[in-house]
């Protein structure tokens, strides 16, 4: 028995045995926690798309004069679109890395909405 | 009054005279390490915020007569038939300020402190957008046990060896943690081999991640992952916390309290809290930790062949680490047909976020227009987590 014979003095067979066992506990404990993150993820994304709707009926209703025209809708739990003018993607993924180091705030957490060279 | 024999009883009593006599040869091949250590630290930048202490640490409770730190009262204290088995009061009574501060050690209050600072600092949110990253800082554990087999085979008892494989989870204050409470005598050997090896991260790991991996693998650009809301972030600590410490009742000081920092860190509210745990505390519990750790590193505790195993099965774990995360991430990628960079799994060994930027810059050798380090970010806070079981494992099964 495995735990029987946890005590100090362990046999190379128990080791090995006790190694397998730690490693599939690791694997076991944090697959359920994937789980359970992936089931919160999808609980706040369907959360987040029934809201959507709702939220655009209202500008839907507006009088079609104020209307301006209809920018395409940006895919769920994405930052929207970044415009580059002028600026070579290589340069603004730096640029984005750069501010987030300096603001100290991770990029999931910034919104860029468009980048310009000033020439 | 006779001048020569007070100078004589003077020299007598001082660590000088002290250096000559009998075993105290090692204190002196101590404190020569313990000023290596600091030039490491120093001149070499390797974990300087903690290796400093640990090296002063080491040489303040190696100097003859200083009677700062006494390996025999916690002997004492470790020995199940003395009349001082457990026994703080006798500790606070008869020791040293070294050994006052190391109650902090034996009690567990520095790493668990240690880790709500970590979990103050750390964002969940890659691993949140990605859950996945939990594969990876699974398979990144690999090196843990592989290292516990290694050091039974060599001879060492089943505590020790949960304490040495403990290495390979490249997490300082969850080794220290795991060897306090069950190798405390290999403390210092083993605290003093996971720092090292976690600032040389940048040279372990490259040349591992480029055996496993193919040049067409490393070039492999990922997508962005999804934005994760605040509410999300809030939940995640609360729901760690009473799933893990619920699966491994050991691991509850630990996870504890790296999620109570995460918490603080996301709710909005504590961010006087939040700023207290980063900074201040952690600066204060670093010091602390540092200098207790390093006062364990006696020389007839430190300088035996057994530290020269430990050294050679930390590196080994480290690597069998890295080896781990990397296959797992291999086997995302095979199964993904091609969307995941297998390097982020090297970053599945903790270290945070040292492993994650080496994978971001291993990652744009390969491919100059590569950013990894968001995605490297997930395997690696899910290595914390991971690490934290695997303690709370070997704890169950050996404390």
């Amino acid at each position: 028995m495995l735990l029987a014979s946890t005590l100090d003095d362990i046999s190379i067979a128990d080791a090995g045995l006790t190694a397998l066992l730690g490693y599939a506990v690791v694997f076991a404990g944090l697959i359920s926690l994937m789980i359970v993150i992936t089931l919160l993820g999808k609980a706040f994304s369907a959360k987040k798309t029934a809201a959507a709707p709702a939220a655009a009926a209202p500008v839907a209703a507006a009088p079609a004069a104020d209307a301006a025209p209809a920018a395409e809708p940006a895919a769920p739990g994405t930052a929207g679109q970044l415009k580059l003018h002028d600026v070579p993607p290589k340069t603004a993924a730096m640029l984005m890395a750069i501010v987030a180091d300096e603001t100290g705030k991770p990029l999931n957490e910034l919104r860029f909405t468009s980048i310009k060279e000033v020439k | 009054m006779n001048i020569g024999e007070t100078l004589l009883n003077l020299w007598n009593s001082s660590g000088f005279a002290a250096m000559f006599q009998g075993d105290t040869w090692k204190c002196a091949v101590m404190l020569v390490i313990g000023c290596v250590l600091l030039y490491l630290a120093i001149v070499k930048k390797f974990e300087p915020l903690l290796l400093c202490g640990i090296a002063f640490g080491c040489i303040l409770s190696n100097l003859p007569m200083g009677g700062l730190y006494h390996q025999e009262i916690w002997d004492a204290f470790m020995d199940a038939d003395s009349a001082f088995y457990h026994s703080y009061g006798y500790v606070m009574k008869n020791g040293g300020l070294l050994d006052i501060f190391y109650i902090g050690v034996k009690t567990s209050l520095y790493p668990c402190l240690i880790f709500m600072g970590v979990g103050a600092m750390t964002d969940f949110g890659p691993l949140l957008s990605n859950p996945k990253s939990l594969l990876l800082g699974a398979a990144a554990q690999m090196g843990v046990f592989a290292a516990f087999f290694g050091a039974v085979l060599l001879g060492f008892s089943g505590s020790e060896a949960a304490s040495i494989g403990i290495i390979g989870g490249a997490d300082g204050p969850t080794a220290i943690f795991l060897t306090s409470k069950l190798a405390p005598h290999l403390l210092g050997a083993i605290a003093v081999a996971a720092y090292s090896y976690m600032a040389l991260i940048p040279l372990i790991q490259p040349p591992i991640m480029r055996a496993l991996t193919t040049a067409e693998q490393r070039k492999i650009k990922m997508v962005q992952t999804r934005t994760v809301s605040k509410t999300e972030k809030i939940i995640f600590p609360i729901l760690v916390t009473l799933f893990v410490a619920l699966l491994l009742p050991d691991t509850a000081a630990l996870v504890g309290c790296l999620m109570l920092g995460n918490l603080f860190k996301e709710t909005g509210v504590t961010d006087r809290l939040s700023d207290t745990v980063q900074n201040a505390l952690m600066n204060i519990v670093t010091i602390l930790l540092s200098t207790a750790v390093g006062a364990t590193m006696v020389g007839s505790n430190f300088l035996t062949v057994e530290t020269l195993k430990i050294v050679v099965l930390g590196v080994v774990a480290f690597g069998l680490s890295t080896a781990g995360g990397l296959l797992g991430g291999l086997v995302m990628c095979k199964l993904t047909k091609g969307k995941v960079n297998p390097l982020i799994g090297s970053a599945g060994v903790s270290a945070v976020p040292m492993a994650a930027r080496v994978a971001q810059v291993e990652g744009q050798k390969a491919n100059p227009s590569n950013f990894l380090l968001m995605h490297a970010m997930g395997p690696n806070v899910a290595g914390v987590i991971g690490s934290a079981i695997a303690a709370g494992f070997l704890l169950s099964v050996f404390g």
